[in-house]
């Protein structure tokens, strides 16, 4: 029966094949059913803040709406937490240092880690579905990228909390304290796991506010942490807005921030803390460059491209967002582009074809579409890929601007969105210069056959991950994080353990 | 008559012993007396912005230097300074009013300190990259480089053997340095200049100003191509002041780690990790 069935799914396949050559020119081969993902998870009308073990009400009563952007739906209300709700969320966290976690041997740290990277296994499917629901991203990403990292980044931590005298040979190295982490709204758990769990294997205690759009899978890592017996206070999860993360920068009792953001709101929190001892990590923005030599493989590089920018609706801090190509080969770049732009299907983020999701919130919506408005009148050409967007919700399909000056907004700012701005180069310094010449360093691309090449313009590069051949992957043995305005501080790694030791 | 004749101490930038672009200068008495022994020059923010200049053009000429090569020229260092020891030690001797046992002390802690660190020049990569097991078919390394322009702002409490050791520990990871010397080390300025000057480091690469930060701190935080801070002082609000009005281009500010001497977290600190992904396959 079942090999029939593929039997005649390849005569299928086939025969499309043939037709495909006037049929491509049309912009589909074939339209796809839609698979829509089950949404069969249990989610209360309302969530408190995860203080000391409990959930427990905000001390003001109030919550905030959290909302599904790809239907405008209410999914649930979540905490809106002032400075005394992270006042008691950090005494819990002070308490669970001092009396509990500090005192744990290693190994047992890394048992409880352990214990929670297998329940993220196991509720890994409740879990994707619950962050594209809140945050908009297709399906296939949270399933097949976010958890997979999430449950490997407790897995991976896990077995260093008995082994951190092998983190910095030849010295010695202790725990901060109570470390305060703030994090985003495009990658909700993923952020929670890679702050969460370098800090608690090297034996500090955490609380975590996570961005106010996509609070709900850090409240349910909250619950596997209550499963998994973790000691009470050594995670505490705060919800809230700007004030909430502000309170939490202030706070006497925190002896590390750890945050992972925009670039401005970034510099604010160093100046804020910077008038302290607190420790800091700060991952922010990046406005990354994908370079494409003559002699890449050039099917491969457009595919690395769309990888680069639109995954994720563009919604990824090192988003290769500028792409430089060289310029014998611009145009069939370019045609090649366009071919693959137009196969993005653009809809609802639980549909398991979906390729491009909801844009993250209304806010962010309209950021993008005003840069793109601005952009259109600084020169260059436009072009936007034609597919039908769902009418409810907040989409945006993927597009790009070609030939801008380097100094038009598209090129420098970030837009955290599907829009990718492409200029041309003549030689591989040009290139690099090129690349450089923006005040970020997160990340950048690079893209031919050659070797040589690679190594010598990825040595070039201010930037601190360089994909060769490749572009937006993440693992959590891969140290991750930025060069000049980009922050400082690694996440992953060994290396990402180091932000939250002290070195004696 | 034996007439002594009083030197000015110069800096060293670019390559180049300077005096002030202001003619600003100092006197420098010997230590706990009123005798005037030296003139010490005192920078300007213009001679610090001129500095950073400099130090962006060894910036290059420095990081791209193999490790190896690196790694002689610190020792280079180490040799040039036995050669210079007696002068150190009598400049010590001098200037600080040390006697002669705990000037000799200091020299050859700095002199050790050139040859511990000229051994780390190939080495540190090793140790603090890695290679990364990601779980897909890539090969996956990260490897530490240069930050750029570092700034070391020398403690207020006078040791040659640590001014020695900040300043290496920078150089190792391939930084270029502006070091501004507290005025209690100013004496040897010009020495050390000529240390460095004659061990094949190229121009630039360190500059040696003296004379008071305090004045300048604001424009060494906000000045956009230093990308990095050691301070080595212990006053708090300065350095609050320092990592606060520093954020604009994010800088990494390192607060004084006095006890900690001939350590490799000292090149961790200014350092920036890099990691390169490339798929396996044919």
């Amino acid at each position: 029966m079942t090999k029939k069935k593929v039997i005649k799914k390849k005569a299928t396949k086939k025969k499309v094949a043939k037709k495909a050559s006037h049929k491509i020119s049309k912009g589909m081969v074939f339209e796809y059913a839609p698979a829509p993902e089950s949404t069969k998870v249990e989610i209360l009308p309302k969530y408190g803040n995860f203080i000391g073990g409990k959930f427990v009400a905000p001390k003001s009563g109030k919550y905030m709406e959290s909302r599904n952007p790809a239907t405008g739906e209410l999914i649930t209300k979540i905490a809106l937490s002032n400075a005394s709700d992270i006042d008691s969320a950090v005494k819990a966290a002070r308490k669970a240092y001092t009396e509990t976690w500090s005192k744990l041997s290693g190994m047992d740290r890394g048992k409880y880690l352990f214990r929670i990277a297998r329940i993220i296994q196991e509720r890994s499917r409740e879990l994707a579905i619950l962050e594209t629901m809140d945050g908009g991203k297709p399906i296939k990403e949270s399933r097949d990228v976010d958890l997979p990292l999430v449950a490997q980044h407790f897995f991976y931590n896990a077995g260093w909390a008995d082994k951190l005298d092998y983190v910095m040979p030849g010295k010695k190295v202790k725990s901060i304290g109570v470390c305060g982490q703030i994090i985003p709204w495009n990658f909700p758990l993923m952020m929670a796991a890679w702050k969460i769990a370098p800090a608690l294997a090297c034996g500090n205690t955490i609380v975590l506010k996570p961005a106010e759009q996509t609070s709900l899978t850090a409240l349910r890592l909250a619950e596997i942490c209550k499963e998994a017996g973790l000691p009470d206070g050594v995670v505490n999860i705060v919800t809230g807005a700007g004030e909430t993360g502000a309170a939490l920068v202030e706070h006497k009792g925190v002896n590390k921030i750890a945050f992972t953001g925009s670039t401005d709101i970034g510099k604010h929190i160093a100046r804020t803390a910077g008038k302290t001892d607190k420790k800091l990590t700060m991952e922010l923005g990046g406005k990354s460059a994908n370079i494409i030599f003559a002699d890449a493989a050039i099917d491969q590089a457009v595919d690395g491209v769309v990888n680069g920018i639109y995954f994720n609706q563009g919604h990824v801090c090192c988003a290769g967002s500028r792409l430089l190509v060289e310029e014998s080969v611009k145009d069939i770049v370019l045609k090649k582009l366009q071919k693959r732009m137009k196969q993005i299907r653009v809809g609802n983020p639980l549909d398991k074809n979906t390729d491009l999701g909801a844009i993250n919130s209304k806010e962010q919506f309209d950021k993008i579409k005003s840069l793109v408005k601005q952009g259109k009148t600084e020169g260059g050409e436009f072009w936007q890929a034609p597919c039908s967007l769902p009418t409810k919700g907040y989409f945006f399909a993927p597009c790009y601007f070609v030939d801008q000056s380097g100094s038009a907004s598209i090129s420098r700012e970030e837009v955290f969105g599907p829009v990718l701005s492409i200029t041309t180069f003549r030689t591989p310094e040009e290139a690099v210069i090129k690349a450089n010449d923006t005040a970020y360093g997160l990340a950048a691309g690079v893209w031919s056959e050659k070797g040589s090449k690679i190594h010598k313009v990825a040595a070039g590069l201010r930037a601190g991950v360089i994909w060769a051949n490749t572009y937006n992957k993440f693992d959590a043995t891969s140290p991750f994080g930025g060069f000049k305005e980009s922050g400082y501080g690694r996440e992953g790694g060994r290396h990402g353990l180091l932000p939250y030791l002290e070195v004696r | 008559m034996n007439l002594a004749v009083l030197k000015t101490v110069k800096m060293y930038v670019g390559g180049a012993f300077i005096r002030s672009e202001s003619g600003a200068t100092a006197p420098f008495y010997k230590k706990g007396t009123k005798e005037e022994i030296a003139r010490v020059c005192v920078a300007s923010r213009k001679d610090f912005r001129n500095a950073v200049v400099a130090a962006k053009a060894g910036e290059k000429s420095w990081s791209t230097k193999t490790a190896y090569n690196r790694s002689q020229i610190l020792y280079r260092m180490a040799e040039m300074s036995q050669g210079k020891q007696d002068e150190l030690v009598n400049l010590l001797k001098d200037t600080m009013g040390m006697t002669p046992a705990a000037a000799l002390k200091e020299v050859t802690a700095a002199i050790d300190t050139f040859v511990y660190y000229a051994g780390w020049c190939d080495k540190y990569q090793q140790v603090l990259g890695a290679v990364n097991p990601v779980a897909a078919p890539y090969h996956n390394f990260t490897s530490p480089e240069h930050m750029g322009v570092i700034v070391h702002i020398d403690s207020n409490s006078f040791s040659l053997a640590k001014l020695v050791d900040n300043i290496c520990a920078i150089l190792v990871g391939g930084n270029s340095v502006v070091s501004i010397v507290s005025p209690e080390c100013s004496p040897v300025v010009t020495t050390l200049g000529e240390i460095f000057e004659t061990s094949d480091l190229p121009p630039s690469v360190v500059n040696l100003l003296s004379g008071d930060y305090k004045s300048i701190l604001s424009i060494i935080s906000e000045h956009m191509e230093v990308k990095g801070i050691s301070f080595q002082n212990e006053d708090k609000a300065e350095y609050y002041e320092l990592r606060s009005k520093s954020v604009d281009n994010m800088k990494r500010i390192i607060p004084n780690k006095l006890d900690t001497r001939q350590s490799l977290d000292l090149v961790l600190d200014f350092v920036e990790q890099k990691t390169v992904w490339h798929p396996i396959g044919y």
